[in-house]
């Protein structure tokens, strides 16, 4: 965090106190539209039922209850596969997944950001070039790949793409070319330390920030996963697939629904949190440069 | 390789250039090594996907027999024959057109106002607008928010002010369907660039404001625009890319929201189109033709943005 500071310019530049009484009703609107729905969530899920059946319905809770969690655990008790499946589902497809591509794209990041080979260039604006559109474009070749190596209706199907998301490598490689110096790295292959040696023992650990924000961007796309057209079986399928289907159904589900959307979110949440300081660390040195 | 590469400058003058290429790929074989896993994922999962729907829209294709290769039809029965298209693509088009600048300008405009709050404030601030972007389906909220009874938060708030007399059915009408889907992308849009702008505000050297202020810079907006948006120009880039990206990814908050297909096709997107030939009718040339158009859409959108960007401050 050394790099980031307040700015101390203010009275190098006066700030008219207009402009700031402008800025903060704006950013006041702003932060109502993003925050009270989000806040709407957790209150509803803490309505008891009668509440949600009052006229005009309340945005606020007045006997807060934690009835609608623990409905949502009796509804899952009724599903037709064992809840504690789905949950298994989503946590083993979110960590393997976010592992592999934390160790893929970091050792690639390496090469490309520190090894001057033949083809590093056009290698990394290619993989940039993928940023630019969406995975819905691949969706279907992508179906007819799985179909061939008989990955349909596995783990693999959502894992191993997931292993070679482009953002995590791209954020990776800019944050190595400004934080990690080509002398460090002489100076160690010098010592007779094999290249692999030099990328997991000196540039990993200096790159934590990095690895971080790799981490929750692979894990909250995996978390977040809803159905996917590559999972048929009841048995294979997400949390929070299985959660949506269970909380369909309106107002008689809202509460248990919003329940359910304050533990899936929670995750990625906390995640983020925690995190936050690195990650706007490793988003300093995000930007293209041509 | 300190002593290799004096080594190296002796003969380079001696080798021709594919040898030379050679020579330095033998020198940095382990490079290969370490980028092979990544590279062999990403060319059959990303690359290998985009040739291969360019192939597959020239042919008929159903998984089971053989391509049979069409030519052009795809093509043109996608922007002579096909109303449902036409439809899929306005809809695509003004999404993309409002939601991608909106949240673009947004995000920039959060950032900023937010990076001159002291650190604690603005991390808290930060966690507000974020928020909504990694929580999964959070935005479900808004069905409930907007539900078509009298129960729903919005309806029961005019009804009972006497605004309206019976409830509105937001997501079953036509002319409200696609503002309100829009609204709530929007909410849910303020993610990796918006996290950008902030560390690259962040990263702007103090100095350079204060030389603008001796330079006779009077407000906020002037150095906004003379030395603000100059120095974030590669976070400006990337933050446009993910923009773009998503705003012509939109598709799942239609489903999720207004059902698919939505009321009369008034929200119906490419991705629908595409996911209702390439997986319901299992029409793949033609699924593939979608795709690939898609496809340029996005590319011709970010080398479009990129040009104007590039002009940004000179």
């Amino acid at each position: 965090m050394k790099k980031l500071r307040t700015r101390k310019h203010r009275v190098v530049l006066n700030r008219s106190v207009g402009g700031d009484t402008g800025i903060t009703i704006v950013l006041a609107i702003l932060g109502a539209f993003m925050f009270l729905p989000m806040l709407y969530v957790v209150l509803n899920s803490l309505k008891p039922m009668d509440e949600f059946w009052i006229f005009p319905p309340r945005f606020y809770v007045v006997r807060p209850t934690l009835e609608n969690y623990r409905n949502l655990f009796s509804l899952m008790g009724d599903s037709t596969v064992p809840f504690s499946r789905h949950i298994f589902n989503t946590v083993f497809t979110s960590v393997v997944g976010t592992f592999g591509n934390l160790m893929l794209s970091s050792m690639a990041a390496y090469a490309l950001a520190k090894i001057p080979f033949p083809g590093h260039g056009w290698m990394f604006k290619l993989i940039r070039t993928a940023l630019m559109f969406t995975s819905t474009v691949t969706g279907i070749a992508n179906f007819i790949t799985m179909s061939l190596l008989g990955w349909v209706d596995t783990y693999l199907a959502i894992i191993v793409p997931a292993f070679a998301s482009t953002l995590g490598l791209y954020l990776m490689k800019q944050f190595m070319d400004s934080n990690v110096s080509a002398e460090v790295l002489e100076s160690s292959r010098l010592d007779g330390a094999s290249e692999f040696k030099t990328f997991w023992l000196i540039a990993m650990p200096m790159v934590k920030p990095a690895w971080l924000t790799l981490i929750i961007y692979c894990f909250k796309d995996l978390w977040n996963q809803g159905a996917s057209i590559y999972i048929y079986s009841e048995q294979l399928k997400s949390l929070n697939y299985a959660i949506s289907q269970i909380t369909a159904g309106g107002v008689a589900r809202a509460g248990a629904s919003a329940a359910a959307s304050v533990i899936m979110m929670a995750v990625p949440i906390i995640v983020f949190v925690i995190s936050q300081s690195n990650i706007i660390e490793t988003m300093g040195s995000s930007g293209m440069k041509d | 390789m300190a002593k290799n590469s004096a080594s190296q400058e002796a003969t380079r003058s001696e080798m021709t250039k594919a040898q030379w290429t050679w020579f330095q790929m033998k020198q940095h074989k382990v490079a290969y090594l370490m980028i092979a896993p990544f590279m062999i994922l990403f060319f059959l999962f990303t690359v290998i996907p985009v040739f291969a729907s360019f192939l597959l829209s020239f042919t008929s294709f159903n998984m089971l027999q053989m391509p049979k290769f069409l030519f052009f039809d795809n093509y043109i029965t996608l922007f002579l024959d096909d109303d449902l298209w036409i439809t899929a693509l306005k809809n695509t088009l003004i999404f993309a057109a409002v939601t991608g600048p909106a949240s673009y300008v947004l995000s920039f405009l959060v950032a900023w106002f937010i990076n001159e709050l002291s650190p604690k404030i603005r991390a808290i601030v930060t966690l507000i607008f974020y928020a909504p972007s990694i929580s999964g389906n959070v935005y479900l909220i808004w069905a409930t928010l907007f539900s078509s009874d009298s129960q729903g938060w919005v309806n029961g708030q005019l009804l009972s002010m006497g605004l309206i007399d019976a409830p509105i059915l937001w997501f079953q009408n036509e002319s409200y369907v696609m503002p309100l889907c829009i609204i709530v992308a929007l909410w849910t849009s303020l993610g990796t660039a918006f996290l950008s702008f902030i560390a690259g505000l962040q990263g702007i050297n103090v100095s350079l404001f204060e030389a603008a202020a001796v330079d006779g810079l009077k407000n906020r907006w002037q150095e906004l625009w003379y030395v603000t948006l100059p120095s974030m120009k590669p976070q400006l880039m990337f933050g446009a890319v993910l923009s773009i990206t998503g705003a012509f990814g939109f598709g799942g908050i239609v489903t999720a929201l207004a059902g698919n297909p939505s009321v009369n096709y008034a929200a119906y997107t490419i991705s629908h189109h595409l996911s209702e030939y390439g997986s319901t009718r299992w029409e793949v040339g033609y699924a593939s033709a979608i795709a690939f158009v898609l496809f340029l859409m996005q590319i011709g959108a970010n080398m479009a943005v990129r040009k104007l960007l590039g002009k940004l401050g000179d």
